[in-house]
C-alpha cells in the first residue's frame, strides 16, 4: 500500500492534486462549510460531524512525573472523510487517524492508528462520550471526566482528566477564521484540565500530575490555498492566564495570524490578524530538517513578550504525515509552560 | 593507419564468409540457449513473486480458526479494541466475467506495510475504500474478464494470474461472505499491555511466519535444473566460439606480421581486435537474444503447466519482454566472446614482431601439450572429487559441478588419442592404418568441436537422469502418500466428526488426517496423528528406520521424522525428539519430496493426547469400488464434489505433468546437441580446405574421392561415438552431483538416483545422428572435389 497516498487521502479526504498542508486547503466538494455565527449544541457537538470533512479531538499535556522528570503527552484522534456521508460497513466514507506521543526530555515515544469509520474500528459517540480508534480511547460520562489510553510498541499511559473551569470558544464564538479569504473552521477548547494518571515507559511505570488542553475543530476546508502549514501555540501561564496563538505560513514571508486571551475564569478575547506575532530564534536540525525550536511570541496588547523554548527539540511526530508537536517552557514577561505545534517542516 | 589496419583485418571476414558466419553462429546459439532458459526462469520467477507478493503476508504470524471456518468480521473488531494489532484478509473464489476469479479481499488501513502491495494514487484510493467496485489485477487477467459493468479493473502487475486484489467490503459481498474474514494478518510492533489471544479470541490459533514461501523453494529444484542447463548450453556455445576466434587468429598471422612490420604498433592491433570482437558479440549477443526469446516464448506455455501442475504455483504462460534480461544477455555474449579469446589475444601480445607467418595452430598437437591438457585435467578432476568428499555450500557444489566438466572436456582429446593411438597399432590393412593414423591427425582440429558435444551429451544426460529420478521418486512418493483412494475435506470440524461417522459405515477404513503446527527439534514443523492402519505399513517406505517403524509409533513409543528435519539437527534413528511435553525415540526416517518445512507423525491416540484441540478435516477413505463411494458421498451425504478427490486423478495429473517436463528436457535436448552438431559441422568445413594436401597423396595412391568421402563420415561417427563412451560416465557422474550434491545443499534433501540405459542409448543415437548430418556436406563436398584441385597440391608444392 501506498503509505503516502493514504496519508494524503486521510488528511485531504478529496480527489486528485492537494494544496496547503496535508492538503487541508483544497476545494469542498458537497461538505457542509462552517458559517459565521454558529450556535453550538452540547453535548452532540462533542461527537462527530460526518457533513465536514476533516475534524479532530486534539488534547496536549504538560506533566510532572513522580520521579521529578517533567513530561509531555499527546491524544488526537483524526476523522476524515472521503464524501459527506455517514453508515456502517466498510464502504462507510470516513477514515480515522489516531496519534499518541510521549515526550520526556530526552526522548520522544510516537505511535499512530488508521482505522475505518462503519466497522466499529474507531469512531466518536457523544453522549456518553466516547472517542477511540482500537484500544486507544478517550471517554467518559461527560466532556468534564475524561479517561486517556494509548499504547504504542514502547510506551502506554492511562490517565484522568477533569476539568475545571468553562469551554473557550475561539475565534468570534467559536467561529474561527483561518485566512484574509475567509477559511474557517469551528474551533473551541477546555484548557482547564487537571491530569493525573500513569505513564509505562521502557524504564517502567511513573506516577504523573498536571494539566492538559483540549482543542476542538471540525471544517471542510480550514486553510487557503496558497498556506502551507502552521505554528500554533497553547500556553498556560503561572497567572492562570491562558494564551492560544497560531501563524499561518502564506507564502515565503507573509503569515496569517490569530490568538485568543482567556483569564483564569475562561472569558475569551479574540484578537484579530496581525496582533499576535511569532518569530523563530533558534532553528535545530530535526532528522535533517530545518525546524524552529525556540521563539519569540508576543501579543503586545496585552503585555506579553516571551520566549518560548521546546523542552525536546526532537520532538517530531514520525507519522503518515509527519510535523512537530511538543511540550514548551515560557520565560520573558510572563512565565508557564505549553504545547507547540508546527507542520509544513516536512 | 588504423582505418587501413581495420580495413586489412575486416578483409579477412569478406574473404572467408563461412568462419564469420561460425563464429557469429555459434555466439549467438550460445546466447539464444543461455537467455532462453533466463528468460523462462526469469518470467516463471517474477510470477511467483507476483503471487507471494500478492498478499505477501506469509511473513507475517497469523491468525485463523482452527477448524478452519471464517472468523467473524466482530472477532476482528473485538482484537482490536483489545489492542491486538490485526488485519483482516478474505480470500475466496468466484466467478467474474469468463475468470473463475480468485479474489482476496484486504484493508489497507491496518495492513503492514508490503501486504497487497499495489500503488494507489491518492484520486484511487477513495474509490478504493468506499465500494465503488474496484479490483486490482493483471492486465492479461482483465482481458480475459471481459466486460464487467459493475466493477472496475485497473491494470496492476505484481498481481498473480487470475487473481484480483480489492478491499474487504467489495471481497464480501462479491464472495457472499458478508462479515466473514479468512484469516488475520498479525502486524510485528504490537502496543504495550495487550492481553493474552485466548481471552479475547480462545478459537482463534497463531501460526508463526514463513520466511521463504514453501513455493519458492520448491520451484527452486526445477529451475535450478533449467539453469544448469542453459549454463552448460552456454559452454557449448563457448567452445565454438573459442574454436572460430583461435582459427581467425591463427589464419590472420601473416596479416598481423605485415601490420606490424608496416609500422601499426602492437597496443593498437590488439585495440583493433578488440573493436571487432565486441562488435561480433554485440550483433551475435542481438541474434541470440532474439533466438533465446522465441525459444523462451515456445516452451513457456509447457514450463508454465508443468509449474502450475507440480507445485500449484500460477505463471502466466506468455512471455514479457524484460529490459535486465536483455542487457544481461549481451554481457553474456560479451563475456563468453572476451572469455573465448583470451588465449588468442595473449597469443598475440606474445608474438615477435617477424614471427614465421605459416598456419601452425592446425599441425599436430605436441604430445607434451597433450600431456599438460592430461595433467589439468585430472588435477580438475580430482578436486571435484575432493570437494565432493569434504565441500559443503551451494558454492561448493557448483564448483563440483564446474571442475568436473571442465575436467572432463579436457580429458577428451587425451582419451581419445589414446583410444585412437590403439585402434592404430591393432588396424591390418595399410588402409585402416591411414585412417586411423589421419583420424588422429585431425583430432586436435576437431578437439574443440569434440568438447561441445561431450559438454551438450554430459549435460543432456545428466538432466536427463535428474529429471527421470525426480519423476520416478515423485510417483513413489505419490503412491505412498496417496495410498487411500479417496481424499475428502470439509469445511469445519463439526462436518468432519459427521463425515468421519457416514464414511465409517460406507468405505473400508476411513483415516483422519490430523494436523498441528509444532517445533521440531528447534524448528518450525507440522505433526500428524496417524491411525492404526495397514495402510501406512504397506505403503510407506524408509530411508532408515528400525525393523518396525509403524508398530512403535502405534504403540506410542516412537515417531518417524521427515529426512529435511532429520539433516537439518543430524538426527537418526534412535534419537529422541520432542514433542511439547513428550520426548519419543525417533524410528523410522521417511523421504518429504519437496517440502521445504519440517514434519513428523505420531500415532493418532498420541497426537491427541498431546493436541486435544486439533480436529479432523481431512480423511483418506480405501474402499474397493471408489466411484460408488465418491457418488454415496455426494448424494446420501451432500458433500460437495469439490471436497472429494479421487487418487487416480492425481496420479493421473501427475503424470501428464512430467509429461511435460519431458517435452521441456527434450526440446532442450535437441537443441543442445544441435549446437554441437554445428560445432562439428564447422570443425569439419575449416578443416576440409586446410586437408587437402594431405589427402592429394593418398588419393594418388588409389583411393577413389568417394571412398575418402565415406572415410571422411565414417570417421566423423566414429569420433562421435567415441565421445559419447566418455559422456555417459561424465554425464552420469553430473546427475550424482546435481542429486546428492547439489540438491541437498539447496533444498536439503536428497533425491535417489536412477539409471536410465535406454535414455543413455537414444542420446547417444542422437549425438552420433548429430555428427553424422553435421559429416555429410563435408564428405559429399570431399567425395566432389575436382581432380585438378587434388592435383594442384602437387604442382604447388613444387
Amino acid at each position: 500500500m501506498n503509505v503516502k497516498a493514504l496519508a494524503v487521502a486521510i488528511c485531504l479526504a478529496a480527489p486528485a492534486t492537494g494544496q496547503g498542508f496535508a492538503g487541508l486547503g483544497t476545494e469542498v466538494d458537497g461538505f457542509s462549510v462552517p458559517q459565521p455565527n454558529p450556535t453550538f449544541d452540547f453535548p452532540a457537538d462533542h461527537g462527530a460531524h460526518p457533513d465536514y470533512r476533516i475534524e479532530w479531538w486534539y488534547i496536549t499535556a504538560n506533566l510532572d512525573g513522580a520521579d521529578g522528570v517533567e513530561y509531555g503527552l499527546q491524544w488526537t484522534l483524526f476523522r476524515s472523510a472521503l464524501a459527506p456521508e455517514d453508515g456502517t460497513g466498510w464502504e462507510t466514507p470516513q477514515l480515522w487517524m489516531g496519534h499518541a506521543a510521549i515526550t520526556t526530555p530526552t526522548d520522544h515515544f510516537v505511535a499512530e492508528r488508521l482505522g475505518r469509520g462503519g466497522v466499529g474500528q474507531a469512531g466518536v459517540t457523544a453522549d456518553p462520550f466516547d472517542a477511540w480508534i482500537d484500544d486507544w480511547s478517550l471517554s467518559g460520562p461527560d466532556f468534564d471526566t475524561l479517561r486517556m489510553t494509548a499504547a504504542g510498541a514502547d510506551f502506554a499511559y492511562e490517565v484522568d482528566l477533569t476539568a475545571t473551569g468553562p469551554l473557550v470558544f475561539q475565534g468570534d464564538r467559536g467561529f474561527s477564521v483561518k485566512s484574509s479569504e475567509g477559511q474557517a473552521s469551528y474551533y473551541y477548547s477546555q484548557p482547564f484540565f487537571e491530569v493525573a494518571g500513569t505513564l509505562t515507559l521502557p524504564e517502567g511505570e511513573v506516577a504523573v500530575t498536571g494539566s492538559a488542553w483540549l482543542d476542538r475543530e471540525w471544517s471542510s476546508q480550514p486553510l487557503g490555498g496558497d498556506q502551507t502549514g502552521w505554528d500554533w501555540f497553547s500556553l498556560s501561564f503561572d497567572t492562570g492566564e491562558r494564551m492560544m496563538g497560531f501563524l499561518l505560513h502564506e507564502g515565503e514571508d507573509t503569515s496569517y495570524t490569530s490568538a485568543t486571551w482567556i483569564e483564569p475564569d475562561g472569558s475569551a478575547t479574540p484578537y484579530p490578524n496581525g496582533a499576535f506575532a511569532a518569530e523563530p530564534l533558534t532553528i535545530t536540525d530535526v532528522g535533517g530538517r530545518d525546524v524552529p525550536t525556540q521563539w519569540q511570541v508576543r501579543l503586545p496588547d496585552r503585555g506579553v513578550d516571551v520566549t518560548v523554548t521546546a523542552m525536546n527539540p526532537q520532538a517530531w511526530m514520525e507519522t503518515s504525515v509527519p510535523y512537530w508537536e511538543g511540550p514548551v517552557h515560557i520565560e520573558g514577561s510572563h512565565t508557564g509552560r505549553g504545547y507547540l505545534e508546527m507542520t509544513g517542516y516536512e | 593507419m588504423m582505418r587501413a589496419g581495420l580495413q586489412a583485418l575486416l578483409s579477412h571476414w569478406t574473404r572467408n564468409p563461412l568462419q564469420l558466419f561460425t563464429l557469429l553462429a555459434g555466439l549467438a546459439l550460445a546466447t539464444a540457449l543461455w537467455s532462453g532458459v533466463q528468460a523462462i526462469n526469469a518470467e516463471a520467477r517474477a510470477s511467483y513473486d507476483a503471487a507471494a507478493q500478492t498478499l505477501g503476508e506469509a511473513r507475517y504470524a497469523q491468525l485463523r480458526r482452527a477448524d478452519g471456518s471464517p472468523i467473524p468480521q466482530q472477532t476482528y473488531i473485538d482484537l482490536r479494541r483489545a489492542g491486538w494489532l490485526v488485519s483482516p484478509v478474505l480470500e475466496g473464489r468466484a466467478q467474474i466475467g469468463a475468470v473463475d476469479l480468485r479474489i482476496a479481499g484486504i484493508d489497507p488501513l491496518t495492513a503492514p506495510p508490503g501486504v497487497g502491495t499495489i500503488a494507489l494514487t491518492n484520486g484511487e484510493i477513495g474509490d478504493f475504500l468506499t465500494g465503488a467496485g474496484q479490483l486490482f489485477a493483471t492486465p492479461d487477467t482483465i482481458a480475459r474478464i471481459g466486460e464487467t459493468p459493475d466493477l472496475t479493473f485497473l491494470p496492476t502487475d505484481g498481481v498473480a494470474p487470475d487473481l484480483a486484489i480489492t478491499d474487504i467490503g467489495i471481497a464480501q459481498s462479491l464472495l457472499n461472505a458478508e462479515g466473514e474474514i479468512t484469516r488475520l494478518v498479525v502486524i510485528p510492533a504490537q502496543p504495550l499491555g495487550r492481553p493474552p489471544l485466548e481471552q479475547i479470541a480462545p478459537d482463534l490459533v497463531l501460526t508463526a511466519p514463513q520466511n521463504d514461501t514453501d513455493m519458492a523453494q520448491l520451484t527452486d529444484s526445477f529451475h535450478l535444473n533449467l539453469t544448469a542447463f542453459g549454463l552448460l548450453s552456454f559452454a557449448v556455445g563457448i567452445f565454438i566460439v573459442n574454436g572460430a576466434i583461435g582459427l581467425a587468429f591463427e589464419q590472420r598471422r601473416q596479416m598481423f606480421r605485415t601490420l606490424r612490420a608496416t609500422g601499426l604498433p602492437l597496443r593498437n592491433l590488439i585495440g583493433l581486435l578488440a573493436a571487432e570482437l565486441i562488435l561480433f558479440a554485440l550483433v551475435a549477443g542481438t541474434i541470440g537474444m532474439a533466438l533465446g526469446y522465441l525459444i523462451a516464448a515456445a516452451l513457456l506455455p509447457d514450463v508454465a503447466a508443468t509449474l502450475r501442475g507440480l507445485y500449484g504455483a500460477d505463471i502466466a504462460g506468455t512471455l514479457t519482454f524484460r529490459g535486465g534480461w536483455f542487457v544481461s544477455g549481451l554481457v553474456i555474449a560479451l563475456g563468453g566472446t572476451a572469455l573465448a579469446s583470451i588465449g588468442a589475444m595473449s597469443k598475440l601480445a606474445r608474438l615477435p614482431i617477424l614471427a614465421a607467418g605459416q598456419g601452425r595452430a592446425w599441425a599436430m598437437v605436441s604430445s607434451a601439450r597433450l600431456r599438460i591438457q592430461a595433467i589439468v585435467s585430472v588435477a580438475l578432476l580430482l578436486a571435484a572429487a575432493g570437494i565432493a568428499a569434504f565441500g559443503s555450500g551451494l558454492i561448493a557444489g557448483f564448483s563440483l559441478l564446474g571442475a568436473l566438466l571442465i575436467g572432463g572436456a579436457l580429458a577428451l582429446p587425451v582419451i581419445l588419442d589414446l583410444l585412437l593411438s590403439v585402434g592404430e597399432r591393432i588396424a591390418k590393412s595399410v588402409t585402416a592404418q591411414w585412417f586411423w593414423a589421419d583420424t588422429r591427425q585431425q583430432l586436435p582440429g576437431l578437439s574443440l568441436a569434440l568438447m561441445a558435444l561431450l559438454l551438450a551429451m554430459a549435460a543432456n544426460i545428466g538432466v536427463s537422469t535428474m529429471v527421470s529420478s525426480f519423476r520416478l521418486t515423485f510417483i513413489g512418493f505419490l503412491d505412498q502418500r496417496l495410498a487411500s483412494e479417496i481424499y475428502v475435506s470439509t469445511e469445519t470440524a463439526e462436518g468432519g466428526r459427521l463425515l468421519e461417522e457416514f464414511a465409517t459405515e460406507h468405505a473400508d477404513a476411513v483415516l483422519p488426517i490430523l494436523s498441528a503446527e509444532t517445533d521440531l527439534a528447534g524448528l518450525p514443523g507440522t505433526v500428524f496423528g496417524a491411525r492404526d492402519h495397514a495402510t501406512y505399513r504397506d505403503n510407506w517406505t524408509f530411508l532408515s528406520s528400525t525393523a518396525t517403524p509403524w508398530e512403535a509409533v502405534h504403540a506410542g513409543t516412537g515417531i518417524l521424522l521427515n529426512e529435511q528435519t532429520a539433516r537439518k539437527r543430524e538426527l537418526s534413528v534412535g534419537d529422541p525428539l520432542t514433542i511439547g511435553e513428550a520426548t519419543f525415540p525417533i524410528t523410522g526416517i521417511y523421504g518429504d519430496y519437496g517440502n521445504p518445512t519440517g514434519q513428523a507423525i505420531l500415532s493418532e491416540e498420541t497426537f491427541r493426547d498431546l493436541f486435544p484441540e486439533a480436529e479432523a478435516t481431512r480423511f483418506g477413505l480405501r474402499t474397493s469400488d471408489p466411484e460408488a463411494l465418491q457418488e454415496t458421498l455426494i448424494y446420501d451425504f451432500g458433500l460437495d464434489a469439490s471436497a472429494i478427490i479421487d487418487q487416480a486423478g492425481i496420479k493421473a495429473i501427475s503424470l501428464d505433468v512430467f509429461e511435460r517436463t519431458f517435452s521441456v528436457t527434450t526440446a532442450l535436448n535437441i537443441l543442445t546437441l544441435a549446437v554441437a552438431g554445428f560445432a562439428i559441422l564447422m570443425s569439419l568445413l575449416t578443416l576440409a580446405g586446410m586437408r587437402l594436401p594431405q589427402l592429394a597423396p593418398v588419393w594418388a595412391q588409389g583411393l577413389t574421392r568417394r571412398a575418402l568421402g565415406r572415410y571422411e563420415l565414417i570417421r566423423a561417427l566414429l569420433l562421435a561415438a567415441l565421445t559419447t563412451l566418455v559422456a555417459i560416465p561424465l554425464g552420469i557422474v553430473l546427475a550424482w552431483a546435481l542429486l546428492a550434491i547439489v540438491n541437498v545443499e539447496a533444498f536439503g534433501w536428497k533425491l535417489p538416483m536412477y539409471l536410465f540405459p535406454l535414455l543413455y542409448l537414444r542420446l547417444t543415437l542422437l549425438a552420433c545422428l548429430a555428427a553424422a548430418l553435421a559429416a555429410l556436406w563435408p564428405a559429399r563436398k570431399l567425395a566432389r572435389t575436382p581432380a585438378a584441385h587434388l592435383l594442384k597440391v602437387f604442382s604447388n608444392e613444387r
